[in-house]
């Protein structure tokens, strides 16, 4: 074997690497945190360093599901219809306190938390979240999505 | 001919906020629309009914969240005004100098998405480059980087950091930086100038119908500016202009807002230089808060200069009375006197309690300040309790989206994403 | 001054709130013809709102206008009380911006306004029961459109 190199891995964790940096984000943006969720995006914090930078804006081609400020009772059919059309593997990502657990607005117009209406991977603190924190969330996802047992098959 | 119904939204790339467009096509014209808002109705109004004056502060940033301080600013003045409050000439002053900045980043996240939506996705990411420079300055001096709360009832929350003008003035050049970038990609480029010359256009008399205001309605060349017309903090004693434009479209909106953003930095720079410099704080002596409530409590006083959290950094009480009016019934005491002395932690447990609080009598009041989008009032009903009796925000974005179906009308369904993202639709203050 | 002219012409009683803004009480069959020649001067129609004195007052509910004066720089208020189940007219027909602004205070108070081209909920959806901006009703009352996968609150 002298002078090549090769690597051993199994497939299971060559998967999980490679989904980790190909994450194809769907933002719903609904308030506030989108403005923090923008500069996230932009140049000065720039998503795309951990192989996130590209929006896709129709669900059925995103992989996480980033659910950017307040859903409200009006908005829950649609979040839910989204969430319903992506593909498997997909993950959801619960950006700022209001869809976590509904923040400030404990009313009756808001959802207490997002997890009421789909299920939640990471959850992000923050009204709104630091693009610090946002970052950490997505390396932390990134883990998640390395660790997981993946979903796949050779067979169509 | 066969109609196409076509629905745009709440969850669509180009419209940034949740708002539906449902429109009915002949080809690729428009023939009728209904727009359907209320995706991001949050309660505001009724929550703030069951909230203490000073906690409904918070859900004023979140209004019009791009530029939280001007919501901040309007139901301070409003709340200032029932109970009759004089604010200090330098919290005035910070006052101005911070609005004007939420104006700036008002300005700039609308005109980063026209510029993204009709591809030119550069123009975004100089938008949001200034944009951090600025929010550096709000970050130094509020703590926080968009909700910053810091408007509060009879002042400010904190004067502003030592290194403040160095950061400013930093911010200031990038932001010129930024908008002569944005000028010279868009103002004279023929594919913008086609997708936004002539279209979108509102009539002067179809303006004040819908009841617009702000930069939308200046666009058509109507001078009203709430500043100029009504003046309130300083702005009486401050050189700016107010830009109009001719034709009411969708190019003139945005240049409009490109010239404000040059008037809201002569306003800063004029206003930074009319302040009276902040006293030079002092290193004497420093003692732990612990000691000084532990002295407190044995009744003693313990000398020398109060070591705060740093997150109280700015509210010293060198400085407390030059950012915070001196009404001992309507406003905390600084930190010292509440760890130190026992009139002090009365007087700040008398604001905070529940059933105790801020009182102001009953009463109603309608204050308006320019905000980002037009004239932004708080309507507040007091009956005498330390709750709002009825919080009501006179949304400009409101009676602007009111008119956007008749505006589309008639025009290409290309045409609908420019046209909606120059009037810089924000849900927060739409729906409340 | 338009001003004088509709308070003699409807005997309207003036009384000026804390911020110096000429408040008038108006009935509610006089709204329309006040309102029509307040437009003279008052070109803009900044907002209409109401506020809800369930058990302060006779009629429980004041509408309450704020119009703007752009060429005489002044603002003034209007109010009209409704009761309980009573209409007032719409003014849709003098500004265009009413439309939407009546629907909302239809949507939060459930007051409903004659002769409106259009009156339906604007910020709730139209499965949504009652009027949420109403003193009785509960704050944290919430109406979900879609089962959920927990409740809301415990």
């Amino acid at each position: 074997m002298k002078g090549e190199n090769f690597v051993t891995t199994t497939v299971e964790s060559l998967i999980g690497w490679a989904r980790k940096y190909s994450i194809f984000q769907y933002p719903f943006v609904t308030a506030c945190c989108g403005m923090e969720y923008m500069a996230a995006a932009a140049s000065h914090f720039d998503i795309d360093r951990f192989g996130a930078g590209l929006t896709r804006f129709t669900p059925r081609q995103a992989d996480v599901l980033f659910v950017v400020g307040t859903i409200s009772h009006k908005l829950a059919p649609v979040l839910r219809r989204v969430y319903e059309q992506m593909t498997e593997p997909k993950w959801v990502v619960a950006f700022g306190t209001c869809t976590v657990t509904g923040g400030l607005y404990d009313n009756y117009a808001t959802v207490q938390g997002i997890d009421a209406i789909i299920p939640v991977d990471i959850y992000i603190p923050g009204c709104p979240p630091r693009p610090e924190t946002v970052l950490d969330a997505l390396i932390k996802l990134q883990e998640k999505i390395r660790k997981e047992k993946q979903k796949w098959s050779l067979r169509k | 001919m066969e109609k196409m119904l076509l629905n745009i939204g709440p969850s669509h790339p180009a419209m940034h906020g949740t708002i539906q467009i449902k429109v009915e096509l002949d080809g690729e014209r428009i023939i009728k629309a209904d727009v359907e808002i209320g995706y991001l109705h949050r309660g505001f109004e009724k929550t703030a009914e069951h909230r203490t004056y000073m906690q409904v502060i918070p859900y004023t940033d979140r209004l019009n969240y791009v530029s939280p301080l001007l919501n901040n600013l309007a139901y301070a003045m409003a709340v200032e005004k029932l109970l009759g409050i004089e604010v200090p000439p330098r919290a005035q002053w910070l006052r101005m100098i911070f609005g004007e900045i939420s104006r700036i980043t008002d300005h700039l996240t609308c005109i980063a998405p026209i510029g993204m939506e009709l591809g030119a996705f550069t123009v975004f990411l100089y938008a949001i480059k200034a944009r951090e420079y600025l929010w550096d300055v709000l970050d130094a001096t509020t703590g926080a980087r968009l909700t910053t709360s810091y408007i509060r009832i009879g002042g400010v929350r904190a004067d502003v950091p030592e290194n403040f003008e160095d950061l400013m003035k930093k911010a200031l050049a990038e932001t010129r930086k930024s908008v002569r970038d944005i000028h010279g990609l868009l103002s004279r480029n023929p594919i913008f100038l086609k997708r936004t010359r002539g279209i979108g256009v509102v009539s002067q008399e179809d303006a004040l119908s819908y009841g617009f205001t702000g930069p939308v309605l200046r666009s058509t060349g109507y001078y009203y500016d709430v500043r100029k017309a009504f003046p309130y903090l300083y702005y009486d004693e401050i050189d700016f202009e107010v830009p109009l434009g001719e034709r009411g479209d969708n190019y003139d909106r945005y240049m409009v807002r490109m010239k404000e953003i040059e008037q809201s930095m002569r306003i800063i720079e004029q206003a930074m230089e009319k302040m009276e410099k902040g006293p030079v704080r002092n290193e004497d002596e420093v003692v732990e808060a612990y000691e000084a409530i532990k002295a407190a409590q044995e009744g003693k006083y313990r000398e020398g200069k109060l070591k705060l959290n740093p997150n109280l950094e700015g509210m010293e009480k060198e400085v407390y009375h030059l950012i915070m009016a001196r009404v001992p019934r309507y406003i905390l005491p600084p930190k010292e006197d509440l760890y130190r002395t026992m009139e002090g932690m009365i007087r700040h447990f008398k604001l905070i309690m529940s059933g105790h609080g801020l009182r102001p009598p009953a009463g109603e009041v309608y204050v308006p300040v320019e905000g980002g989008n037009g004239e932004l009032g708080f309507y507040i009903v007091s009956d005498g309790t330390d709750r709002p009796y009825r919080v009501h925000l006179r949304a400009p974005v409101f009676s602007i989206m009111s008119a956007l179906a008749e505006m589309i009308e008639g025009h290409y369904i290309a045409d609908v994403v420019p046209t909606f993202a120059s009037l810089n639709m924000i849900g927060g203050e739409l729906d409340r | 001054m338009v001003l004088e002219e509709v308070e003699r012409e409807f005997s309207l009683g003036k009384k000026d709130a804390a911020d110096g803004i000429p408040t008038y009480y108006c009935p509610g069959e006089n709204l329309f013809p006040l309102m029509e020649k307040l437009k003279k001067d008052f070109e803009v129609l900044l907002d209409i709102t109401a506020v809800d004195y369930l058990g302060k007052k006779e009629k429980r509910f004041e509408v309450v206008y704020h119009l703007l004066s752009l060429s005489g720089k002044m603002r003034v208020r209007v109010k009209v009380e409704v009761g309980e189940g009573e209409k007032i007219a719409t003014l849709s027909s003098l500004w265009k911006n009413a439309n939407w602004l009546e629907r909302e205070v239809y949507d939060m108070f459930g007051i409903e306004f004659e002769g409106h081209p259009d009156l339906r909920r604007i910020l709730l959806y139209p499965e949504f029961e009652g009027h949420p901006l109403r003193k009785d009703y509960p704050l944290k009352k919430s109406q979900p459109r879609i089962k959920l996968l927990r409740p809301e609150r415990k």
